[in-house]
């Protein structure tokens, strides 16, 4: 079987996604597989044309890769790939849309409010400042709505923070996500073909929050999988990212960011990545591994899948 | 597997990429980790390497590298030493070579110090790989962990990653128009004191800094080789870029002012002939010079002869100063566009230095813009620089960026500096729109209404977005 390993590409997190990839076509050789890297760039199209393949891994993160854009012409050219469809895919990038859709179904999610740039320019939007912070208290958690990393994710500790916030997560997006913040735990559940693996909890080793440079890095935080819960704790982290795989329409494999916040919060979905990273210290490997299954496994489980299989 | 391809008999997979066993489970990644030296937990990855990671695009005008303009080598010449080299020194050049260095690499070296005033004995010269090199012996010589390094603040970004992997705890003095403060530096020194510490070394790049783009001033020159000489402490003095000054008076060298007793002075040819040969070297005294040289040989035991015979070749044919020239007048020029480009495109909330000689230029923007985001948006736009906390070991910089005018031509220069000072404009506006703290016009502008229309960003048509001021919270100071 001729496999593409679609990586790299324009994205913030090409640095990332070349890891990701280059684990993925050891992996595919492994398997005896014909393998055909891509780099993702404006020749994309004519070398998929060109190489002809039987199925591509996308192993791409962040806008282009993770949008659905990739997957569109994926399915124009006919060539069957590995996570979820179009629909889900433009729904997990656009952490908004994704947490209307949760909302809607009843999911819980940490209290938001989300902004265009335009909104502070046209319509005075800093001026409901005092309201956001008298609904949601502080720190408020600002990000970009549609990057898929924690890149550009600042917490603004108090009211006079919180515009330089905005201005950061906006240089990555053209819309920001404002966020209650929720303490907690930080758990990720991996889900493959809708079964769930194993709880990831990530425990930065240092006491500030979980951010971009620790999520790549071998002993800036600690992973621990499967995470300590007890039974009802961990029931109720997995039936929620079920539940958000389902009403966001995941197919293959994705990855649901859960919060577990103290008594009377519960978990408390963030967001769904619909390609998770796949190097050596992402969190749905680990799990996988937990639950028995290698990296070549998963692979292979992930293009059969694609394949209808 | 594809029976057309098969894997052939040396275990290459198809297409004759080798074929790699995966050692990437997170077992694998947990028991290297437990392996890895204490120190490498201060060897950093980060968010900014990764997005500099894109810089290297073929559409990114990159303003963030600290390239030379090697396309100004005439190939020629480059081609006829390499071939007197094959034709009448083949079997030496292609030998190893003594660890400090050939004598001759060592004359060229005093010949190119002498250039700049300074009388080095070629016996105190040792020839590193690159001037990166002199600085890993120079630290490897003489730091413990936990030992305290003074730096310039900003400092050259090159050197945070050696400082931090000997663990050193690198304090950084904060400079001016002149570099470095010495009034700050006295008080960091007497603080040192009262804690009982003492630096092992003060790091400077004292002329046409990297990346402040600033000179320490002749004054601050005397007292701070005063002060190593009343406190026994060494001076590092990195001067990669002191032949090429564009405007102003030539300065003094610190080592040329200590005469090398406490200065241990750091060269390069990167600059003014090529950075691919790797030449630096460190001139030391002579007890510093053999614990060095005892460092290097366990690191490579010697420099490329190859490149060393490279080097006296190319000096022998005495035209290297023309070619210095030659640089000079290619770099002088991209200056003066970068400095005329900054002045049109960038907001008025910016400011930046003048350098009068090297490659950077140092850029200050309002301390509620992150540079690190700041890149993010300008890589959508198709352009890079260099965030300004890749130069600090403590996290501060974040409102700086280093620009760099030597490796791109003037017109990708000025292209470069308008698409960045589009999006800082758009940070501008944005963040005052939702602060209402609009900055009063400076008295510049009103001297010259032109500055204000035709050369900010924007003019084309699009409104100026940081002028626009749909309301206002509270007055404006007058």
């Amino acid at each position: 079987m001729r496999v593409a390993v679609l990586k790299g590409g324009r994205s913030l997190e090409r640095a990332v996604s070349l890891q990701s990839g280059a684990r993925v076509e050891e992996a595919v050789t492994a398997l005896g597989h014909d393998v055909v890297a891509i780099d993702a760039d404006e020749r994309l199209v004519s070398r998929l044309k060109e190489e002809d393949p039987d199925v591509a891994f996308i192993a791409l993160h962040g806008p282009g890769g993770e949008d659905g854009t990739v997957q569109s012409l994926l399915e124009l050219l006919g060539i069957p790939y590995t996570g979820p469809g179009i629909g889900a895919s433009v729904l997990c990038m656009d952490k908004v849309q994704a947490k209307h859709r949760m909302r809607a179904v009843g999911i819980p999610t940490p209290d938001w409010v989300a902004f265009g740039a335009t909104a502070f320019r046209e319509l005075g939007a800093a001026d409901a400042f005092e309201e956001i912070e008298a609904g949601f208290g502080l720190p408020l958690v600002v990000k970009p709505a549609g990057q898929g990393s924690a890149l550009g994710v600042r917490f603004a500790g108090d009211a006079g923070a919180v515009p330089a916030a905005i201005v950061g997560a906006l240089s990555y997006d053209d819309r920001v996500l404002i966020e209650r913040y929720v303490a907690g735990r930080e758990l990720a559940v991996s889900i493959l073909a809708g079964e769930p693996l194993p709880i990831v909890e990530a425990i930065p080793e240092q006491a500030d929050l979980f951010n971009y440079e620790a999520r790549y890095e071998i002993g800036r935080t600690r992973y621990v999988c499967p995470a300590v819960l007890d039974d009802a704790e961990a029931d109720a982290v997995t039936a929620v990212a079920l539940r958000t795989w389902e009403a966001l329409g995941c197919a293959g494999f994705a990855r649901v960011d859960v919060m577990l916040g103290g008594e009377g919060v519960g978990p408390q979905v963030l967001e769904v990545n619909s390609v998770p990273g796949l190097t050596d210290t992402s969190l749905l490997p680990i799990a996988a591994e937990a639950a028995g299954i290698s990296f070549e496994s998963f692979v292979e489980r992930a293009l059969e899948l694609a394949l209808g299989e | 597997m594809d029976p057309a391809r098969p894997e052939d008999e040396s275990g290459r997979s198809p297409g004759g990429r080798p074929h790699r066993r995966s050692h990437t489970t997170s077992a694998d990644v947990a028991r290297y980790a437990g392996l890895f030296a204490q120190r490498t937990s201060v060897m950093r990855s980060s968010a900014m390497r990764d997005l500099m990671e894109i810089t290297s695009r073929p559409e990114v005008i990159s303003l963030a590298g600290g390239l030379p303009d090697t396309s100004t080598f005439p190939p020629d010449s480059f081609a006829a030493q390499m071939t007197r080299i094959a034709q009448e020194s083949s079997a030496k050049a292609l030998q190893y070579g003594p660890t400090e260095g050939f004598a001759e690499t060592r004359e060229v070296i005093e010949e190119v110090m002498r250039a700049e005033d300074m009388r080095p004995d070629p016996g105190d010269i040792v020839v590193t790989t690159g001037g990166q090199q002199a600085l890993d012996l120079i630290c490897k010589t003489l730091l413990d962990p936990g030992d305290v390094v003074v730096a310039e603040g900003p400092t050259y970004p090159g050197a945070v990653p050696v400082f931090c992997s000997y663990e050193a705890d690198t304090r950084q003095v904060e400079m001016d128009d002149d570099g470095m403060r010495i009034d700050l530096l006295e008080e960091l020194l007497a603080d040192l004191d009262r804690e009982g510490r003492r630096p092992k070394f003060i790091y400077s790049v004292p002329t046409f800094q990297n990346p402040g783009g600033v000179t320490l001033a002749m004054e601050r020159r005397r007292r701070l080789v005063e002060i190593a000489r009343e406190r026994e402490i060494l001076i590092v003095e990195d001067n990669p870029y002191g032949l090429l000054r564009y405007a102003g008076e030539t300065l003094p060298t610190l080592y040329s002012l200590d005469g090398g007793d406490y200065v241990l002075y750091v060269g390069t040819l990167s600059k003014i002939l090529s950075p691919g040969i790797r030449i630096g070297w460190v001139c030391a005294p002579p007890p510093v010079r053999a614990k060095l040289v005892l460092g290097k040989a366990a690191t490579d035991l010697c420099t490329s002869t190859l490149s060393q015979y490279f080097v006296r070749e190319y000096f022998e044919e005495g035209g290297w100063l023309d070619y210095v020239d030659e640089l000079r007048d290619v770099y002088r020029s991209r200056r003066g566009a970068m400095l005329r480009a900054l002045a049109s495109y960038f907001p008025r909330q910016a400011s930046w230095s003048q350098p009068e000689g090297g490659l950077f230029v140092w850029a200050t923007l309002p301390d509620y813009i992150d540079t690190t985001d700041l890149l993010a948006k300008a890589l959508r736009e198709n352009v890079a620089f260099v965030p300004g906390a890749a130069a600090f070991a403590d996290g501060r910089g974040s409102g700086s960026m280093r620009l760099n005018f030597s490796a791109q031509t003037e017109e990708e220069i000025v292209e470069g500096i308008r698409r960045i000072g589009a999006v800082v404009g758009e940070q501008v506006g944005l963040y005052e729109t939702m602060t209402g703290s609009f900055e009063v016009v400076r008295p510049e502008d009103e001297d010259n209404p032109s500055a204000s229309s035709a050369s900010r960003p924007g003019a084309d048509g699009d409104p100026p977005t940081g002028e626009v001021l749909p309301f206002q919270r509270r007055p404006l100071r007058d």
